[in-house]
């Protein structure tokens, strides 16, 4: 008779097991900091997120499982670079697996997301990659410190060198339409302009685009240079037709399109495009070629700035949890610590403005082949660059967010 | 015990559970899955109305539920409309204003035809959303939109809320039920199996699509306000493809053209996909055999294959009932 009933009801209890189970074993543990890992292990962000993981892993071998001198437990979560599964599994580790501090996401839109949850809950979070600007700066969160970077703050840095040592004067940008693409681009735009130089057309393309020549027979063949931005699969689809295409004129971009995560399925194609961004794999520092050589050895290829992100992320959680010595329940006191720490990290000196967003180096790099192999060889380093760049914050923050409407392109026909 | 009693006590059994399981001590956050659950078996059961009772494949539910939830939170965020009714009421005409254009141009066409012109038309508003920035917050959304009080009761916790979702389930599932067993959903099979032979008998084919349209919007467009106040964001991926490629595999799943099964479709995509993810990185595997196998052997839906297993665990054997749409 009440055969559907009892069903719902096994499935129901089944299900509350399952959702108890975890939660009740953990509290048997020792005093251990547990951290919610939230980030893309499945899903279109997947391979860099890998190298999210792989990262931290590094970083917890080197220092046996310990951060600031507490053994550490990372309670994985998939946000699948999904904003609705992103902040449902957040809710996961903060109210089922009540996780001490969340570490992660990778996309801005997933950061975007979580972010007021994060403040509702009064939970520490340190962003280890998310990069939207408005995060740090005209929506900033008490609650989140990111080591990461800020879209525009390598960009900002491309556009002066391009004016000012590359000696150009006329450029045509294309890039994805959407957030990313908009920031990295209007940071480049910006500080062009505002040197003198001009900016001709402005070219942007949907997330998803096969065949980009319907873009590129738009791309005016009389400008010093193209100025792109793209990252994964859709840079080395851009870098490759760009030139099958034909097209002679040098292209800038911002760092993500030659990340180390796919510079060897662009291959030749990428020698000689100029990029920026506060990493680079052939850095020459010790610091540097320690962090690659124990990275190579342990996972067989290079690091990207994803690994980087994460290796310095979890740096700064040590050095945060030895300055509260392990306390995070008092969340702003940990922002605190988090904001004050400062490192000696694989991309060079690093440490937070007042708004938890990293001042720090970032560098021009060519694309090489050394060896058999293509790097992102630093050719100028621009150290302690802010992500206001040398402007002044308050007139910075009375601008709009770059986007299409902004900066204006001034000689657009 | 008649069908009709053992029917009886599932629901009274079912309700008594939903309404004591947040004071049975289980975790905040599995109450917060059942509190999804419930919004998208409300989208799911409007998508079962026009799947199941009209034979009309609509994939641009989402962009349905979706503008709902923009126009909620674009309301609270911009035009400080922040009470309860209101966000309500602006997400329904929202929902209700995008169906009746929708159906304007997508029932010009039937089948496959219908299929490829929802298609379209969600990818249009997603395209908006995505790129809108000025209205939308493009690819990061919408943030800050706060839950409304109910008249005295807050609903800032997840039981509070949790309530809340479980009344506007019960209360769509009260009025779908009663509307595909009315006279107006007898016509509304007739003209899913034989629309020439509706038209024949004088009835306006065009016109009782459309309708269910505009009706399924209403609930559509309820789940995504719901929604927008369940997560407090609203982001593109809320009215993408994969969010109605969603709402199909919920009604699959729980059984196409029951209405209630959409329950335990929801129940199963929204609780497998939340807790397999936690215990293996193959989980996507994992959900589509599960998916793959529950369409092969029990083609009606759960609704079918739940009671079915449980009278053959119990050694009994009955009359396998065929589906009613296989």
């Amino acid at each position: 008779m009440s055969a559907l009933r009892r069903l719902c009801a096994l499935t129901l209890a089944a299900f509350a097991l399952a959702s108890i189970g975890p939660a009740g074993v953990a509290r048997a543990q020792a005093k251990t900091i547990k951290i919610g890992f939230l980030y893309p292990v499945t899903g279109v962000f997947a391979a860099p997120g890998r190298y999210m993981q792989d990262g931290l892993e590094l970083y917890l071998k080197e220092h046996n499982g310990m951060l600031g001198g507490f053994k550490v437990d990372i309670d994985v979560a998939d946000s699948q670079g999904n904003p609705q599964v992103g902040l449902t599994q957040l809710r996961k580790l903060v109210e089922q697996d009540h996780v001490d501090v969340i570490f992660g996401p990778l996309s801005a839109a997933v950061g975007a997301a979580i972010a007021p949850y994060i403040a509702e809950h009064k939970i520490a979070a340190l962003f280890p990659i998310v990069s939207a600007d408005d995060l740090t700066q005209r929506t900033p969160n008490d609650y989140i410190v990111r080591t990461g970077w800020s879209t525009s703050q390598p960009t900002h840095v491309l556009g002066d060198y391009a004016y000012k040592e590359l000696k150009y004067r006329k450029v045509a940008t294309i890039a994805y339409d959407f957030n990313f693409g908009w920031e990295s681009i209007g940071g480049f735009v910006d500080t062009f302009q505002r040197d003198g130089g001009k900016v001709v057309k402005q070219i942007w393309t949907p997330i998803v685009t096969p065949d980009y020549s319907p873009f590129l027979s738009v791309v005016p063949r009389d400008v010093d240079a193209v100025v792109c931005s793209f990252s994964g699969a859709a840079a080395v689809n851009f870098i490759k037709q760009y030139r099958a295409f034909g097209l002679k004129m040098p292209l800038l971009c911002q760092g993500n399109a030659t990340d180390e995560s796919t510079l060897d399925d662009t291959g030749p194609d990428a020698v000689g495009i100029i990029t920026a961004l506060q990493y680079s794999a052939s850095l020459k520092t010790p610091v540097n070629e320690a962090f690659v050589a124990a990275y190579a050895k342990a996972f067989g290829h290079v690091p990207s700035y994803y690994a980087d992100g994460t290796y310095v992320g979890a740096e700064y959680l040590d050095r945060a949890l030895t300055v509260t010595k392990g306390n995070t329940a008092d969340a702003l006191g940990f922002i605190k610590a988090l904001r004050a720490a400062k490192a000696d990290a694989p991309r060079g000196p690093l440490k937070l403005d007042d708004r938890g967003s990293p001042v720090q180096n970032i560098y021009i790099r060519r694309v090489e082949a050394q060896n058999g192999h293509l790097v992102n060889s630093v050719i100028r380093t621009y150290p302690n660059v802010s992500q206001f760049w040398t402007y002044d914050v308050k007139d910075y923050l009375s601008h709009p967010v770059y986007s299409r409407a902004y900066p204006v392109c001034n000689a657009c026909s | 015990m008649s069908a009709r009693r053992r029917w009886i006590v599932t629901i009274v059994a079912g309700a008594a559970l939903a309404l004591l399981l947040p004071h049975l001590g289980v975790p905040t956050f599995f109450v917060s899955l059942l509190t999804q659950t419930w919004i998208i078996a409300i989208a799911a059961m409007s998508l079962d109305l026009l799947i199941g009772f009209v034979g009309l494949v609509n994939f641009s539910q989402a962009a349905l539920f979706g503008v709902g939830a923009y126009a909620v939170a674009i309301g609270a965020t911009r035009f400080h409309i922040t009470g309860f009714a209101g966000g309500l009421v602006c997400g329904m005409i929202a929902a209700v204003v995008t169906a009746a254009l929708f159906g304007l141009v997508a029932l010009r066409a039937e089948g496959p035809g219908f299929i490829i012109i929802t298609i379209a038309l969600n990818q249009i508003v997603w395209g908006l959303a995505y790129q809108w920035v000025s209205v939308s917050g493009g690819d990061n959304g919408i943030t800050g939109i706060t839950r409304p009080p109910l008249g005295p009761f807050d609903l800032s916790s997840n039981t509070a809320y949790y309530y809340v979702c479980l009344a506007a389930f019960a209360l769509t599932l009260a009025i779908l039920m009663t509307v595909v067993r009315s006279p107006y959903g007898l016509v509304l099979k007739g003209v899913r199996d034989t629309p020439r032979r509706m038209r024949a008998l004088g009835y306006n084919v065009w016109l009782y699509r459309y309708s269910a349209l505009l009706l399924s919007s209403v609930f559509a467009g309820t789940a995504g306000v719901l929604f927008a106040w369940y997560n407090q964001f609203v982001g593109p991926v809320d009215l993408s493809l994969d969010q109605s490629t969603q709402f199909l595999i919920v009604t699959i799943l729980g059984g196409i053209g029951t209405i209630y099964g959409q329950l335990f479709g929801a129940l199963v995509v929204i609780f497998l996909s939340n807790e397999l993810s936690s215990i293996t990185q193959r989980w996507m595997l994992v959900l589509g055999v599960i998916y793959f196998a529950i369409v092969l052997y029990a083609p009606g839906g759960l609704v079918v294959l739940v009671p079915r297993l449980w009278d053959r665990l119990r050694g009994k054997r009955v009359a396998v009932v065929p589906a009613e749409h296989p």
